[in-house]
């Protein structure tokens, strides 16, 4: 996925000269997760810019640019490090376009790697999608494999409105995948169905999906075909298809790895109670992170979902 | 007269004491016994080599990703060694001479290093604060703290520890402002190791020094050779009696060098050159040191010997304690301990959830747990594995 991710960035800026990418160790080094790898040089540095260690300027000053015309792709290093940015995230880029009457809008990508699952340090580890999602003007997407993580990060930068396009960081190098040359940029705020089926659905995104894939699978074997649904975007939420498959399979279970408080799962059931209530057959359930700090990296595998959890939260809601 | 210059009576000092070739300045030279040096020189040498045994551990997979020290010894020690122990240590992430100097058991710092949040407890009646990872974002810390202690009429100061890039962030400059308005005990120590990940000091700021950036805040920086162990200790001791004595926080740069990777995750070949490593590497801190302690007379080659194997030893022993404990810390109950002093219901049932998935009661942790305070809870004393 990191070179999908590179591709993308690649045509980009091939394609148009206003876009570029700055954020920490994106030039010379190539990016902590190689996916400015090479920019440098095809770009020069005025295109690929090595910023000094400082989140709320990388942020702010790609709303200037933005505002200027440009199309920056920001990278922070890693999402745990995005908070202190956070004020010119909410305070400037969701909102320039509103500001200024439609003069100006932040056109920029504020890319990040996100979540667990990679043996890593403390604050390298979260999926606090929410914070971004929870905010008005802000887009917020997650690819869940090589070749939607292209098709989605070119339509992001493409994309009129701020978006903030996080990186599962678990599957960067997790596995291979055929890229077409001529995949098409992807809608943003479009899920995606991955798996069809009339028994159950299931929704994940990110490095979450393939757990729930696999969930799936071993459910098919006892004879249960579970529909799944990859979000791909969370803000816009794509809640027709979601409550297309509820209103079909009546029974839904969704696996994030944030916090389930106040996790993306809340907003997910809300909008099915809103739109398929009448069709449930079983409360919907959740498997998620806790609501505890993501542990060390010697338990994070007790505090992500995993296939299990999946399994028997899916027999629960089966036998309801 | 409408143009003419500021007096701003600014300036920054270098320090240099003890220099790359092993010449003394006598003149400058702080007070400082045999004891002393032994033991600031013991601590130096053993993170070192701890340093190397951790590298190893970490590509043997035993251990996860950490941020070697090597190079920088002589810059924590110096400031540790003229802190008392009533004094705040605030640290950042690569702060292992240090912590090794502030009585952090080996064992804990493996724990923490092998991905368990027990390594990361602290002791009751230590003034150190826990490991930061966001950069710079511990510094405002240290302005609290010996904000604190004035007011509870205490003479303790505050130090903290960052590095070169995190000048480059708010929270640097923040934080010396407020500790320069309020006139607060607080020693901010840069360890200017040249590099932040692969970004070189001269992309991080143009300042001439980071020394310097002290100058728009109105309180005093000074720039050392942060290899000297001597020069560190006696540019420290002039801070922490400023501080003491009421006039105000110090901004200390050390010029030293990361002679290692950034991180074990970090590959330094994409950006740096064997030949700059190779240069820094005659300045390091560990033999200059061992230079003049032969000189004066405190060490020979088969007192360095011994030191070596008996911290060699020492290391072993704390791996296989470490090794040990991991065996009996399997209870995954732990992730609920010491997230609030007493756990909300949700999170209760959460655990209660989590404990019925594993087909068991509950392990060592109550339901009711209670986390007042320090020391109040059935947690792990330092690196002693669960209690
Ligand atoms: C706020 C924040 N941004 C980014 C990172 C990722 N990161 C970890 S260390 C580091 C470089 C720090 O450089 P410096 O301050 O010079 O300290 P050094 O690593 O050299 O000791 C970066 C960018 C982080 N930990 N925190
Ligand atoms: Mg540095």
């Amino acid at each position: 996925m990191a070179q999908a991710l590179n591709q993308a960035l690649r045509e980009a800026m091939d394609e148009d000269d206003a876009v570029l990418v700055l954020g920490e160790d994106v030039g010379v080094d190539g990016g902590v997760f190689r996916v400015t790898e090479g920019l440098l040089d095809r770009f020069g540095a005025e295109r690929a810019i090595d910023t000094p260690l400082a989140e709320s300027a990388i942020v702010g000053v790609s709303i200037g640019m933005a505002a200027h015309g440009l199309r920056p792709v920001c990278e922070i290093q890693f999402s745990g490090f995005s908070y202190l940015a956070m004020q010119q995230l909410e305070g400037h880029a969701a909102r320039l376009r509103w500001r200024s009457r439609g003069r100006f809008s932040a056109s920029l990508v504020m890319r990040m790697p996100y979540g667990g699952g990679v043996r890593a340090l403390e604050h390298h580890s979260e999926s606090k999608e929410v914070y971004f999602a929870h905010t008005p003007g802000l887009k917020v997407v997650a690819p869940s494999g090589p070749r939607n993580a292209r098709a989605l990060l070119r339509a992001a930068i493409r994309d009129p409105d701020p978006v903030v396009f996080l990186e599962p960081k678990r599957i960067y190098r997790a596995f291979r995948e055929e890229v077409p040359d001529d995949d098409e940029p992807m809608a943003l705020g479009e899920s995606q169905t991955r798996r069809e089926g009339n028994d159950l659905t299931l929704i994940s995104w990110g490095a979450m999906l393939q757990p729930t894939l696999k969930a799936a699978e071993q459910l098919a074997e006892e004879g249960t075909e579970a529909e799944v649904i990859d979000l791909l975007s969370l803000s816009p939420l794509d809640d027709t298809r979601l409550a297309d498959s509820a209103r079909r399979t009546g029974r839904v279970v969704i696996v994030h790895e944030a916090h389930r408080s106040y996790g993306p799962g809340a907003e997910v059931i809300a909008r099915l109670v809103e739109k398929a209530f009448w069709y449930l057959e079983a409360p919907i359930a959740r498997v998620t992170g806790y609501d505890t700090q993501v542990p060390f990296f010697a338990r994070e595998t007790d505090y992500l979902p995993d296939v299990a959890r999946i399994v028997t939260s899916a027999h629960q809601v089966l036998e309801a | 007269m409408p143009r003419e210059e500021i007096d701003l009576s600014c300036k920054v000092e270098y320090l240099s004491i003890l220099d790359e070739d092993g010449h003394l300045d006598e003149a400058l030279a702080p007070d400082v016994s045999d004891e002393q040096l032994e033991q600031m020189h013991r601590v130096m040498l053993l993170a070192r080599r701890f340093d190397e045994r951790m590298l190893n551990l970490q590509r043997q997979g035993r251990i996860g990703t950490f941020a070697p020290v090597s190079g920088q010894e002589a810059a924590q020690v110096g400031v540790m060694a003229a802190l008392q122990a009533q004094d705040w240590f605030v640290p950042s992430f690569r702060e292992f001479a240090a912590s090794i100097w502030r009585g952090t058991p080996l064992k804990a710092l493996l724990l923490y290093n092998a991905g368990y949040n027990e390594g990361a407890a602290i002791a009751e009646d230590a003034h150190d604060l826990p490991i930061a990872i966001p950069v710079a974002t511990q510094i405002p810390h240290a302005v609290g703290l010996a904000y604190a202690a004035r007011y509870r009429d205490t003479d303790a100061v505050a130090l903290v520890f960052f590095g070169d890039g995190a000048t480059s962030e708010g929270d640097f400059h923040e934080a010396m402002n407020f500790a320069s308005v309020f006139e607060t005990p607080t020693l901010f120590v840069c360890q200017n190791n040249q590099w932040a990940i692969s970004i070189p000091r001269e992309d991080q700021t143009h300042s001439k020094t980071l020394a310097q950036k002290a100058l728009a805040y109105g309180m005093p920086g000074i720039q050392v050779d942060g290899n000297d162990l001597l020069a560190v200790l006696a540019a420290a001791r002039e801070a922490v009696e400023r501080a003491r004595s009421g006039r105000g926080p110090t901004l200390i740069e050390c010029v030293t060098y990361r002679l290692s990777v950034h991180t074990t995750a970090d590959d330094p070949s994409r950006y740096r050159s064997d030949e700059e490593v190779e240069e820094w590497e005659r300045r390091e801190p560990l033999r200059r040191l061992q230079r003049y302690l032969k000189e004066r007379g405190i060490l020979d080659d088969d007192g360095i010997e011994a030191l070596e194997s008996e911290i060699s030893e020492e290391i072993d022993q704390a791996w296989q304690e470490t090794e040990q404990a991991m065996q009996e810390l399997d209870e995954p109950l732990d992730i609920f301990a010491h997230n609030y002093a007493e756990l909300p219901r949700t999170l209760r049932e959460q655990r209660e959830e989590m404990a019925s998935r594993l087909g068991e009661g509950g392990g060592g942790l109550s339901n009711g747990q209670t986390d007042h305070g320090a020391g109040a809870q059935p947690g792990p004393a330092r690196g002693d594995g669960r209690g």
